[in-house]
């Protein structure tokens, strides 16, 4: 049990000082900062797995031949021949006037009407998803398509360009994670002070407890319950304030409809997991203080 | 769960054997004490301050186990006995310290009531024995009074009500009258006593002789620099028996 059963008699044994020491005060932030750090490591991880899924099986060929027309024809066949391939899920023609929107916002210039962008260059794209997310066997069927249809024509992967952004997303998630694992052991080091500092003050009071015959374990369930308590009412109150942190940036994060921000979020398993952490705090707290307890009247006869 | 064996039928409540205790590695405090306590009778144990009084009542009321030699406890081996099974022992043993140590949080009737609530008495068991160890030590309207409103002789006799309320076979008492007047000591002796005659194993220890003489058919133990020394002669084994 989280929570001791203990007869009301007996819990007066303590006096009744609940909250007004620190460790609820140190748990609550420590519960904050913990359910944080989870929440971005549960909202980078499945970034990092949204662009990692979104570029496994994605290339773009980019055609580079001087002469536009024969530019613009080679893209169209590439295009025609790709979309006819099994290997293949889609292939589609990026439109010139989608490139210099693009970089029309790198320019500075409105709807393409700037002549020196105008005057630019530009490659023909064709963005190829693959069936499934092996790139090996379709990679090399693709090239051989690519020498076919576009001679000298580029093959991009999008994993090897977003690969170390989404490689730097999981790592940051992973820190997170171990962050969470620190604020842990943090909030139990923190319990395991409580009990010792609980034993000491109340150590007259346990000497005769034991001088009149009560058990460890009779001792242990009166600590173990008001410090159970105690920290509870820090988790709680922790994570109170990590939700309304956390509601404050999903609403802001609800307008973020765009670029590598919007494939964050935590899905109903990261929300499971926060709502379990309060919890699992609690029952750690009680294990803690149980453990710690029995060791430290176990020194005593 | 712990565990009692009732006392051996006819044999002695207490017995030490070749005992000694040293604290750390100092030289002991206690050497070559040996005595037999039997049931029913009434003890004094007696010394100047520093002879070892109080550390052979810890040895009596479990709160020390002795550096060399034997304890045996209602007739049980309580040098290895495991720790666990202490609790079921010490409830036997009613103990009055000299300092009293009341919880000083707790009523007069909760600090009473507590050997009961530790055993497992329910409150509707233990409100009738509590009310009456109240009346019986004349603190019957003042059972909600915290021990720091409390006279030292009020303290004292709630001390030792409970250290008597769950009917102990054996009541410890150091210095139980170290903090009261004399009239006050001659009640508080008056109910060990009374104790007595119901059955209780009693031995109070004082640096105060002239106590003894109030007690019919007391009999009395004396440490001198930690070791015993028997004037009746009565109460240690005698060289014959011992194994």
């Amino acid at each position: 049990m989280i929570i001791p059963r203990v007869p009301v008699q007996h819990r007066r044994l303590l006096p009744d000082r609940r909250l007004s020491g620190p460790t609820p005060w140190v748990i609550a932030i420590l519960m904050m900062l913990t359910l944080l750090a989870a929440a971005a490591g549960v909202g980078l991880a499945r970034s990092a797995n949204a662009i990692g899924a979104a570029i496994a099986g994605r290339v773009t060929v980019q055609i580079v031949t001087a002469n536009p027309v024969t530019r613009a024809e080679q893209a169209a066949a590439l295009r025609r021949a790709a979309a006819a391939q099994p290997f293949v899920l889609s292939a589609r023609s990026v439109e010139p006037e989608e490139l210099q929107a693009t970089l029309g916002q790198w320019f500075g210039a409105a709807e393409g009407d700037d002549p020196v962008l105008k005057s630019l260059p530009l490659p023909a794209l064709v963005d190829i998803d693959f069936v499934g997310e092996d790139r090996t066997g379709p990679m090399r069927q693709l090239e051989a398509l690519v020498a076919r249809e576009a001679p000298g024509a580029r093959i991009i992967p999008h994993a090897e360009w977003l690969g170390p952004v989404a490689r730097l997303i999981r790592s940051l998630a992973w820190i997170a994670g171990g962050m969470v694992v620190l604020m842990t052991l943090a909030s139990a080091a923190v319990v395991i002070m409580t009990a010792r500092a609980a034993l000491a003050t109340h150590f007259p009071t346990i000497e005769m407890l034991h001088m009149i015959g009560a058990t460890d374990r009779q001792i242990t369930r009166l600590f173990q319950r008001r410090i159970a308590i105690d920290t509870a009412y820090g988790i709680a109150l922790g994570t109170v304030v990590a939700a309304a942190i956390l509601l404050l940036i999903g609403l802001q994060w609800s307008g973020v409809t765009a670029g590598l921000a919007a494939t964050a979020s935590l899905g109903p398993a990261g929300w499971a997991l926060l709502l379990a952490l309060p919890l699992l705090a609690i029952a750690l707290a009680a294990l803690t203080a149980r453990q710690t307890l029995l060791a430290a009247l176990k020194k005593i006869l | 769960m712990t565990d009692v064996s009732p006392a051996r039928p006819g044999g002695a409540m207490v017995e030490f054997d070749g005992v000694g205790l040293r604290y750390g590695p100092d030289a002991e405090v206690l050497s070559d004490i040996s005595f037999n306590l039997q049931p029913g009778s009434f003890y004094f144990l007696t010394g100047a301050s520093g002879a070892g009084k109080t550390s052979l009542l810890k040895m009596l009321y479990l709160a020390q186990r002795p550096s060399r030699g034997i304890v045996r406890l209602f007739g049980e081996d309580l040098v290895a006995m495991p720790r666990h099974r202490l609790p079921g022992f010490r409830r036997r043993i009613g103990v009055v310290f000299q300092d009293f140590r009341l919880i000083p949080h707790l009523s007069a009737r909760d600090n009473i009531a507590l050997p009961l609530r530790i055993a497992g008495v329910s409150e509707e068991d233990l409100s009738g024995p509590v009310g009456e160890m109240l009346s019986w030590i004349g603190l019957g309207d003042r059972a909600d009074a915290r021990p720091a409103t409390l006279s030292g002789g009020e303290q004292q006799r709630v001390a030792i009500a409970r250290a008597v309320i769950a009917r102990p076979q054996l009541l410890v008492a150091d210095e139980p009258t170290g903090n009261v007047d004399p009239e006050m000591a001659m009640r508080l002796l008056g109910l060990f006593e009374a104790l007595n005659r119901l059955g209780t194993t009693v031995v109070v220890a004082t640096h105060d002789i002239h106590l003894i003489s109030r007690i019919e058919n007391a009999q009395m133990m004396r440490l001198e620099k930690g070791r015993l020394s028997d004037p009746t002669g009565a109460l240690r084994y005698p060289p014959a028996n011992r194994a």
